[in-house]
């Protein structure tokens, strides 16, 4: 199972789902009516990394961050 | 890289970065200080911080920096700031000026547009999110 967490402003519980990898990840994501609006516009990070590509595998325990638009000081 | 819970003490702050370099041969200390401003009718903008990410920008700032003979500094508010406080300060430090005013202007910029915070405006005491001010991160979209 990978931990998915929605950072700031989305304010959506995170959930646990089993996915090899993250356009696996993308399909399931955008099931869920309040989730699928944000994901054109939010960052990904794997373990703390922002990462670029779909191919992004992932395993067991693994955690993935959505982050939303910035806007810092 | 520093994070506190409400408004930033600039001028402490600033104080014991200037002591911590002052014999640290520096020849230019360049500063930037953000203060919520009266717009809106807000009484207060607030923040949420995503550390982990925040902290590995910043540390990357501070190689880009470091291979430029400078150095950076940053501190942020966490939560509500109230109007014509202080929520971000930031200063370089480099050998000579020119560097020091290049880099002041990037590190600004990029942390606007890639530090994971998020801000809101507060108004009638509710939390509302600053979407309309907000840039989407490098990379964002990789999920659509």
């Amino acid at each position: 199972m990978v931990k998915v967490e929605f950072l700031g402003p989305i304010g959506y519980p995170s959930i646990e789902v089993e996915a090899a990898n993250l356009a696996d990840l993308a399909q399931k994501l955008k099931e869920i009516e309040d989730i699928k609006e944000w994901l054109s516009n939010s960052a990904v990070a794997v373990n703390d990394v922002i990462v670029d590509s779909l191919d992004t595998p992932l395993k067991d325990g693994d955690r993935v961050s959505i982050l939303p638009p910035v806007c810092g000081g | 890289m520093e994070l506190y819970s409400g408004p930033l003490d600039a001028t402490e702050i600033f104080k014991s970065w200037f002591n911590r370099e002052k014999e640290s041969n520096y020849g230019a200390f360049i500063t930037f200080v953000g203060i919520v401003r009266s717009e809106d009718n807000i009484e207060a903008l607030s923040f949420d911080i995503y550390e982990p990410i925040l902290k590995s920008w910043f540390e990357s700032w501070q190689q880009k920096a470091n291979q430029r003979g400078a150095k950076v500094y940053m501190a942020h508010s966490i939560g509500d700031v109230p109007l014509h406080n202080v929520s971000y300060v930031s200063a370089v430090l480099s050998p000579k000026r020119r560097v020091a005013l290049e880099l002041i202007d990037e590190f600004v910029e990029d942390f606007k547009a890639n530090a994971p915070i998020w801000k809101y405006d507060v108004i009638d005491g509710k939390r509302i999110y600053a979407e309309s001010r907000s840039t989407p991160m490098s990379g964002a979209g990789l999920l659509n």
